[in-house]
């Protein structure tokens, strides 16, 4: 059971009030009509989904029903940090942001 | 390699079984092999004993990080059926519950495959509709299976609960009479057996760390022990596929996540079919050991922890005793979780990918054991023609660029 920090909220809360999201920091396309098929179906369904270091979306769902980025280690299951939509994380798999 | 039969049990127990050769080689890998395969778990073996033996090719290598058949192969429910919805995966699946059919007796090595019927349970006039679909799918493409009432699983599964004032009644089934389960480990022990005596090098704790490419064109693999050369690279690293595609700057359309399941204590025959649920999300058979082989949900997230949260094994047993309130006293013995690559489409890849000489067959999700015959049959002739399979086409990495994709999500028995 994750105890997962909610930025919105600021409490530790159980995983089962979260939902997931998938990867973070995919941007939707602003002119999906002017992409290629190859394009389109990367954004939709290919995805990095690496061991380790991970920067994800989720959902406060039973919550505050807000989202929230969170970076976890997908192999320990830690999670790093939690921030705000439009923030950036301060870890990353290259180590601490400056 | 001795054949096993009758009368070498009995030679054998007059040494006290002390005698019995073993089951393979321990190779030490040679600089070149035509084909390395990555992954020793049950889909690479069946892969690598396809290329020696339908295609003639046995200067092959598994390579393996830990031991043969130590991953998935040993985590599943070993459930196997194929009544999926949609010609495509129908067909592929079929092929390989005829394989099993046969396996048995093909690799001289017993896999305790047992047709002991698959029911999948309606509870809401939805599911029976899709039940009814399905079934009608099914016999379209020549597999059995019908429609089956309250009444009828009950004497399938006595202990079963039809009432009709539960939560979630039993409103019916789809009963598929040669599905059944088999032994995980023996199906990856017969093929490493297999492939061993037709000259493919089984390398076990053997880490493939990178995949070495020259204009575009696989030359070889680096591993923990050291380089190997070869121009075909069959990846079949199930939850780890990612982390694979990634060292030859691949990206896949799957996601790792962990999928639990859990068994009793033993208990004395009460189980000799395989019951699904996927409205209360439950799936159970009983071992021929006794114990009760339950299979729960994937956690909510991705994970390459092989173990799950503790909530998902919770909802699984609270539905088990929904549909057997008997097995509410039975006692969990263990529990485990393996790393399973979840597809959009629910549906596995078998594909050439744009880098030449590189082979992936991932995506199996959920429910990749029941497919481990056919799944290295196909796999095994797209890598040896450089050409997919006919029965493998339709899951080419390419349908998530096309749209071809094949949702398999009703057909999958419980929804993940």
């Amino acid at each position: 059971m994750l105890l997962i920090h909610c930025p919105h909220c600021r409490e530790d809360r159980e995983e089962e009030e979260f939902s997931y999201s998938g990867e973070a920091h995919i941007v939707r396309p602003l002119e999906p009509e002017a992409l290629s098929d190859q394009e389109w179906g990367d954004y939709l369904f290919f995805r990095k989904n690496p061991k380790g270091i991970h920067h994800e979306m989720w959902y406060h769902a039973v919550g505050c029903r807000r989202y929230f980025y969170a970076t976890r280690n997908t192999l320990s299951y830690e999670i790093l940090e939690t921030y705000k939509v439009g923030e950036q994380p301060q870890v990353s798999a290259q180590g601490a942001a400056q | 390699m001795k054949k096993y039969s009758g009368f070498s049990l009995f030679k054998n127990a007059l040494s006290y079984h002390e005698n019995w050769q073993k089951l393979w080689r321990s190779p030490k890998p040679k600089d070149y092999y035509d084909v390395v395969v990555v992954g020793g778990g049950g889909h690479g073996l069946a892969t690598a004993y396809y290329l020696a033996k339908v295609h003639g090719i046995t200067n092959v290598a598994v390579i393996e990080k830990g031991y043969l058949g130590g991953g998935n192969t040993a985590r599943n429910t070993t459930i196997i059926r194929s009544n999926y919805l949609w010609d495509e995966a129908a067909q592929l699946y079929e092929l390989s519950l005829k394989l099993w059919e046969g396996l048995s007796q093909e690799l001289n090595y017993n896999v305790m495959f047992s047709q002991r019927g698959v029911l999948n349970l309606g509870h809401n006039l939805q599911d029976m509709r899709d039940i009814e679909r399905r079934v009608n799918a099914n016999r379209l493409n020549g597999i059995d299976g019908e429609v089956v009432t309250p009444e009828r699983i009950k004497e399938i599964a006595p202990l079963i609960n039809i009432s009709k004032d539960c939560r979630y009644p039993i409103l019916g089934a789809s009963w598929q009479p040669r599905g059944g389960t088999a032994r995980h480990d023996a199906v990856a022990w017969g093929y490493a057996r297999g492939a061993d005596a037709l000259g493919v090098d089984l390398i076990q704790e053997t880490e493939v760390t990178g995949i070495r490419r020259k204009n575009g064109s696989v030359v070889g693999v680096e591993t923990t022990q050291g380089f190997i050369g070869t121009r075909k690279v069959a990846c079949v690293t199930a939850g780890n596929s990612g982390v694979v595609a990634a060292m030859a700057g691949l990206r896949l359309p799957v996601e790792s996540r962990p999928l639990q399941a859990l068994v009793s204590e033993p208990v004395k025959p009460c189980l000799d079919t395989v019951v699904m649920s996927n409205a209360v999300h439950g799936y159970i058979s009983q071992s021929d050991k006794g114990d009760l082989v339950i299979g729960a949900g994937v956690d909510g997230y991705n994970g390459y922890g092989q173990r799950g949260s503790f909530h998902v094994i919770e909802h699984t047993l609270q539905a088990i005793c929904e549909l057997f309130p008997a097995f509410s006293r039975v006692r969990m013995n263990r529990q485990w979780g393996g790393v399973v690559d979840t597809c959009p489409d629910a549906c596995p890849i078998i594909s050439k990918t744009s880098v030449d000489g590189l082979y992936f067959n991932c995506g199996w999700g959920t429910g990749g054991f029941k497919a481990t015959p056919g799944s290295g049959y196909v796999f095994a002739d797209t890598v040896a023609n450089d050409h997919p399979h006919p029965l493998a086409a339709a899951f080419n990495v390419d349908r998530f660029n096309t749209g071809a994709l094949i949702d398999e999500h009703g057909a999958a028995g419980v929804a993940h």
